[in-house]
């Protein structure tokens, strides 16, 4: 993609456009969310997206994959994002897939990756412990004995937890909380003995979990990569999950942008268009700046990806923290734009806004990202 | 060896044996910047060699046709001498409103004898110009303008005040928007070119918060011109207006505001000036505010390069409208998030109490409060973008 779509990117686009307004307009996000569906995304769907190839999008052809690239998915992710589709691409393909790409054995990739780009396997991984992101402070035991590894402790906000087949879990095997050193990867099964899996009630009515470990036993084999390496195999991935969601706030605030729009160019009070009032159009035209800001940034991020640049972990956190911040602003200003019925439980904004938040915070918020910012590019 | 190849190579040759050596060290201040005209002087006499060769040459209008005394230069061609002269520090032997803004409106509005006429000494830094648009009552409402050109014989008679005209008591001549039909707003506008020694025209310096006078204001008391000097149609002069005012746009947001020169990285003031602590910017509410400066010039940068891309792909840009509002705004947080890095340091007014860069820093900071005034303020650009990008209507 570099800063202007190809010809091809430019059909991908489309066609993700397409799809989602008509298999998964926010309509269908709505229902979900009222029908208290305990999935909580249509699995009809996501074999849909699979069939698409999109569940593969970013996998190896040698494992079934497309091999199409992150500039790709990055734009599937903004076309998801535009209509508040739930799906699981976030947690099962940029972290369940981009683990097993990044640190995976070829036995783990060759057991895996086909299942996931068929849509047939659903894959998380296990970060969080407190209420902030931040990977390095993980304390989650993982003591050896014997046979392997035993497993005791909590992890929270669980992309998809309660309903992934497979879950990937972050867990310190030595070292001390703090440390980057000394935390390993394991796999685990989701229905593992001692293992109690609890849906999270969010804001956004999207998918986390509460994962409570007792004693669950894995063998040697569960480990991806290397023993203690776990931090750095992860960090690539996060690399990519934090691109990935900025693509995806990107999409949804441009639609918020774009039904604000709508509305100021059709709602009338005083015998005017509420458009024409000066203090509305310019803050209009604000957003619009720091949508096009963000759009350069997220193109900007998601091809670095394509082309292994070294700046991808900055690239990461200033996508991250820009368009989160972005997306902030542009939910907020959008609700006030609407006035009274943008406080409503009937009108989309506020689904928008509830998603907004949530995001912001997935990944690690803005603040995470600017000092990561600041300590990648020694300020 | 390619063509362009070989043409770098001759261009490396006449430059290792034209540009003069003082012409390859940095520019120590405003003072040093060439600006050529009647009455110019130079200090160093190595400026006006350097002037008058590059002049000859036509390159200080590398892709102005041969004809009109410009370089003759493709695309490609320029783009390789504008390399080769930023490999030696070369300074630029020329700063010119008459290279870039008159010119370019003379190739495409001028005709045939106009461009025979004024082209060439722009070329050689023989004549300096000036733009006289505001006036007193036409600000941002520019086509408001109330300065009268009458014909009279075979010459206008102009009356009226222009304002915010920089450099005019420097300049030789000015090109001039001028109302020739009071009846209507836009339609009723004219450019014309009129040359400043003459007793109907007077300039009087104006003194900016920053403690220099860049800008001056221009009397017009029954100046003249000849007929020939009316550029483009009559009453035709908004279009070129317009056009101008775009490319000042561009020109002003893509040169960068700043504090003249290599501008010291932000970080870098900010680690000397508040210590470090491990290495990390001391202060940890300041250190999140050089991020978000950071992040944003970064987001910047890529919008500008998105916005060729675009341009170059043929497609049109909607990133265009936000640039200048963008530049503009971005470079004054610069500068006083720099002020509150260097503290009273950078609040200092003169005497030797203060570091150069400490009392650059003053002005600088005052000087930005223009960014996002000239050229369009940030209130016009947001309109701008409000009605032509996004749509919305005015209010009735």
């Amino acid at each position: 993609m570099g800063l202007v779509l190809d010809e091809e990117q430019t059909i991908l686009k489309d066609s993700a456009k397409a799809f989602f307004a008509d298999q998964a307009p926010v309509t269908a996000f709505r229902k979900l969310r009222d029908e208290k569906d305990e999935t909580g995304f249509s699995r009809e769907l996501w074999r849909a997206m699979a069939e698409m190839g999109w569940a593969g999008i970013v996998i190896p052809e040698a494992y079934g994959g497309l091999e199409y690239g992150f500039q790709g998915l990055a734009l599937v992710l903004e076309e998801q994002g535009r209509t508040l589709a739930a799906s699981p691409l976030v947690s099962t393909v940029l972290l369940g897939a981009g683990t097993l790409m990044e640190a995976g054995s070829e036995a783990q990739k060759s057991a895996l990756l086909p299942k996931i780009a068929e849509g047939s396997l659903l894959l998380t991984v296990a970060i969080d412990e407190g209420h902030h992101f931040n990977p390095a402070q993980t304390a989650f035991e993982a003591k050896s004995d014997s046979d392997g590894f035993i497993l005791t402790g909590e992890k929270t906000f669980v992309l998809d937890g309660h309903v992934a087949d497979k879950i990937i879990v972050l867990a310190r095997t030595s070292g001390n909380k703090g440390d980057r050193e000394g935390l390993t990867l394991f796999l685990v099964e989701g229905t593992a003995e001692g293992l109690t899996r609890e849906r999270l009630k969010m804001l956004d009515s999207r998918n986390a979990a509460l994962l409570m470990f007792d004693q669950v036993k894995v063998t040697g084999d569960a480990v991806i990569g290397a023993i203690g390496g776990g931090y750095d195999a992860l960090e690539s991935v996060l690399d990519r999950a934090a691109i990935g969601l900025a693509a995806e706030m990107l999409g949804s605030a441009s639609a918020v942008f774009e039904m604000t729009l709508d509305y100021l160019k059709e709602r009338r009070q005083f015998g005017q268009l509420i458009g024409s009032f000066q203090s509305l159009q310019h803050r209009a035209a604000d957003m619009f700046t720091q949508l096009e800001l963000s759009k350069s940034i997220v193109m900007t991020a998601a091809t670095a990806l394509d082309e292994s640049s070294n700046e991808i972990s900055s690239l990461a956190s200033l996508a991250k923290a820009f368009v989160g911040e972005t997306s902030n602003k542009v939910t907020r200003e959008g609700i006030q734009m609407h006035g009274g019925i943008g406080m409503t439980d009937e009108h989309d904004v506020g689904l928008y806004l509830k998603r907004s938040r949530v995001a912001e915070h997935t990944f690690g918020s803005a603040a995470y990202h600017r000092d990561r910012y600041a300590r990648l590019n020694d300020y | 060896m390619s063509n362009l190849d070989i043409f770098r190579e001759e261009v490396r040759a006449w430059l290792a044996e034209n540009c003069p050596p003082s012409m390859r060290t940095p520019m120590g201040n405003d003072e040093d910047v060439v600006w050529g005209g009647r009455k110019a002087k130079y200090e160093n006499p190595e400026a006006r060699l350097w002037l008058d060769r590059m002049g000859a040459k036509g390159w200080t209008a590398p892709t102005w046709p041969k004809e009109y005394g410009g370089g003759g230069l493709t695309k490609e061609e320029a783009a390789v001498l504008g390399q080769e002269l930023g490999r030696i520090d070369a300074r630029p032997a020329l700063a010119s409103f008459g290279l870039w803004m008159l010119g370019p409106v003379l190739l495409e509005y001028g005709t045939e004898e106009q461009k025979k006429e004024h082209l060439p000494p722009i070329v050689r830094g023989e004549i300096r110009w000036c733009q006289g648009y505001s006036e007193p009552g036409a600000g941002s409402d520019l086509a408001g303008l109330q300065t009268r050109a009458v014909l009279e014989g075979e010459d206008y008679v102009i009356n009226g005040q222009k304002v915010w005209t920089s450099y005019a008591d420097k300049a030789d001549a000015i090109f001039c928007l001028v109302r020739t039909d009071t009846s209507t707003k836009h339609e009723g506008i004219s450019f014309l070119l009129i040359d400043m020694d003459q007793p109907g025209v007077t300039t009087k310096p104006i003194k900016l918060i920053s403690g220099n006078s860049p800008f001056c204001e221009t009397f017009l008391d029954d100046a003249r011109t000849p007929a020939r000097n009316l550029i483009g149609r009559l009453n035709g002069g908004w279009e070129i207006a317009k056009k101008l005012l775009q490319h000042e746009r561009t020109n002003i947001s893509a040169g960068g505001f700043g504090a003249g020169g290599r501008a010291a990285a932000l970080e870098e003031l900010a680690k000397e000036y508040l210590g470090t602590d491990r290495g990390e910017i001391a202060d940890a509410v300041k250190r999140d505010q050089v991020v978000r400066h950071k992040m944003l010039e970064r987001a910047f940068a890529q919008t500008l390069k998105r916005m060729s891309a675009e341009t170059k792909a043929g497609e049109v840009s909607p990133a265009s409208s936000i640039i200048k509002y963008v530049a503009a705004e971005m470079n004054k947080d610069r500068m006083e998030l720099l002020v509150e890095i260097m503290g009273l340091q950078a609040l200092g007014w003169s005497g030797d109490y203060f570091s150069k860069q400490g009392l650059a820093t003053t002005r600088a900071m005052l000087r930005s409060k223009a960014n996002s005034i000239e050229g369009g303020t940030t209130e016009v650009n947001l309109n701008v973008i409000a009605k032509r990008v996004l749509g919305l209507r005015d209010h009735q």
